[in-house]
């Protein structure tokens, strides 16, 4: 297979700025271009991640942003993929290329968001479990997240201080990263006074919801040759499996899990199954990695990506942390980028954005931040009803 | 006499609650909420899907809480009191099925006891199943046979 390369990054920073999304995605774009020594009228091929909060231009993100930036007559699409989004227009532009049917693709992801939980998407709608969770039971996606929180507790013995000590690591690695939403660093002392919102999870444990962009721009192995790049990132794998049947772990926004009354329970639950699918296609396994980039929708969620992408046995993710092996600087840093903790979920952006962070621990020029000899990251999400991604690439 | 906020999700008869889950005639799986039309064991082509009563008792997999009253549509009691979650492994069925609990807090739960079903209402008024400490009863409900 010839090789996709990332020949451009870039990200309007996280905040809750409260302008249109659509200026947050033209933003990053502009700045990936930039970064790629592109124009946008050398784009052949522009996928928007779309987002569901924005009414019908969010609906149509690709078009959106191809409209804003000025059309250009590119071929185009837009997609969904709930937090897999952004992966998922990575992946379309990837197969795109890879078919030979475009040499340059921009892939785009932008949000803006309301303050609060994220509540369902307005209306009576009965017949869709993501509204029928909050009127039946009022479970929010932090109560999921303390669901799993919970039973690490009861399973491995971690504790509050455990996922605290998460939130700092990540605050630290954050403060750092200019994109990111919350630059200061935090004590333990502070997570664990910050109030309760779903037990035994507080509210510095849970990731906010943030505006921003993310963009990347990709090519094929022979285009960047011709444009002179030298030694650009590679993407070695994009992964985006489902689940297997039946799936034992309640995920949001479901009220339960499937049986195991017929068939029994898969070799991998769904998150390790991503990991898996992504460590296949690209040759490379755990121990190859140089860090990871893990979707940290709440502290201990860290922790159990941490297992999910078997960087050390299942229950053992708290010793890695208390051992710093997962801080910037240890045998394998975790969201070095600072992960959820230091953005806060920009979902259509946020899968996008963690390539970015690839893409530049890759080259070496994440700063403060860099990942000593980093050749090889993984970035991993998952979203809700099922879809989730990774990505690998290396230098 | 209360009507349920959904139908055909759970029912009390004899002032006992069951949840109501569908089974595959051809491979015996089990779901909650019920479905109806095709297995989805993607090793089934089974399309016979009959209603059944699920285990009224399990283990609690996990529990949590809502600290804050949850968004809308769920309708918050004046003055707000936290929900308590549960998500409960039913005996027999290797399926774990989320409910409110029923008054006990986050403090009387842990990982592994038991809890039984029952049903109380939300705080506009319909019925909602819930779990509760075993031998506690359930909240009539309208059209319950007994």
């Amino acid at each position: 297979m010839s090789d996709v390369v990332i020949l451009g990054a870039g990200m309007h920073p996280w905040g809750k700025w409260g302008r249109p999304f659509v200026e947050y995605g033209v933003a990053a774009a502009r700045a990936a271009l930039r970064d790629a020594g592109l124009e946008w009228t050398d784009v052949r091929f522009v996928v928007g991640a779309d987002t569901i909060r924005n009414g019908y231009p969010g609906f149509v993100a690709g078009a959106t942003f191809a409209q804003a930036m000025g059309w250009n007559g590119a071929r185009i699409a837009s997609c969904y993929a709930a937090c897999a989004s952004g992966a998922q227009a990575l992946d379309i532009a990837r197969t795109r290329i890879l078919a030979g049917l475009c040499d340059v693709a921009l892939v785009v992801g932008a949000d803006s968001t309301p303050k609060g939980f994220f509540a369902p998407v307005g209306g009576d709608r009965p017949d869709d479990p993501d509204w029928l969770r909050f009127r039946l039971l009022g479970a929010t996606n932090p109560a999921y997240f303390a669901l799993y929180a919970r039973r690490r507790m009861a399973l491995y013995g971690d504790t509050a201080e455990d996922f605290a000590a998460v939130k700092v690591k990540n605050a630290l690695a954050g403060s750092a990263n200019e994109n990111a939403r919350y630059r200061k660093t935090v004590t333990a002392a502070q997570v664990l006074a910050s109030p309760l919102v779903a037990d035994p999870l507080r509210l510095m444990d849970i990731c906010a919801t943030s505006d921003g962009g993310a963009a990347l721009v990709l090519a094929s192995a022979e285009f960047a040759r011709r444009h002179g790049a030298s030694r650009p990132v590679r993407l070695a794998a994009v992964s985006t499996v489902t689940p297997s049947f039946p799936s034992t772990v309640l995920e949001l926004p479901d009220f339960a899990t499937d049986s195991t009354a017929a068939v029994p329970p898969p070799e991998r639950p769904f998150r390790a199954a991503i990991a898996h699918a992504a460590y296949e296609e690209a040759a490379l396994g755990p121990d190859d990695l140089s860090f990871a980039e893990v979707y940290d929708l709440s502290t201990a969620l860290e922790l159990d990506w941490v297992e999910d992408l078997g960087l050390c046995a299942r229950g053992e993710a708290a010793k890695l942390l208390r051992a710093g092996d997962t801080a910037l600087g240890g045998r394998i840093p975790v969201n070095p980028s600072g992960g959820l903790a230091s953005f806060g979920e920009a979902v259509p952006a946020q899968a996008i954005a963690q390539v970015c962070e690839l893409t530049w621990q890759l080259r070496g020029v994440a700063g403060a931040r860099q990942v000593e000899g980093a050749r090889i990251g993984l970035a991993i999400n998952q979203g809700l009803f099922g879809h989730g991604s990774s990505i690998i690439a290396t230098s | 006499m209360t009507a349920p906020v959904i139908n055909g999700w759970f029912t009390v008869d004899g002032g006992t609650a069951h949840l109501l889950g569908t089974r595959c005639a051809d491979c015996r799986t089990v779901y909650f909420p019920p479905r109806t039309g095709f297995c989805r064991n993607p090793y089934c082509d089974g399309e016979d899907l009959a209603e059944t009563r699920l285990p009224r008792r399990g283990t609690v997999w996990s529990y949590t809480n809502s600290c804050y009253p949850p968004p809308a549509p769920f309708v918050t009691a004046d003055p707000y009191v936290p929900v308590t979650l549960a998500a409960v492994e039913l005996a027999g069925t290797g399926i774990v099925v989320l409910g409110q609990v029923k008054d006990l807090t986050v403090d009387d739960l842990r990982v592994g006891m038991e809890l039984e079903l029952t049903t109380g209402p939300l705080a506009d008024g319909p019925l909602v199943w819930m779990w509760g400490a075993p031998g506690a009863t359930a909240e009539r409900q309208n059209g319950e046979s007994s």
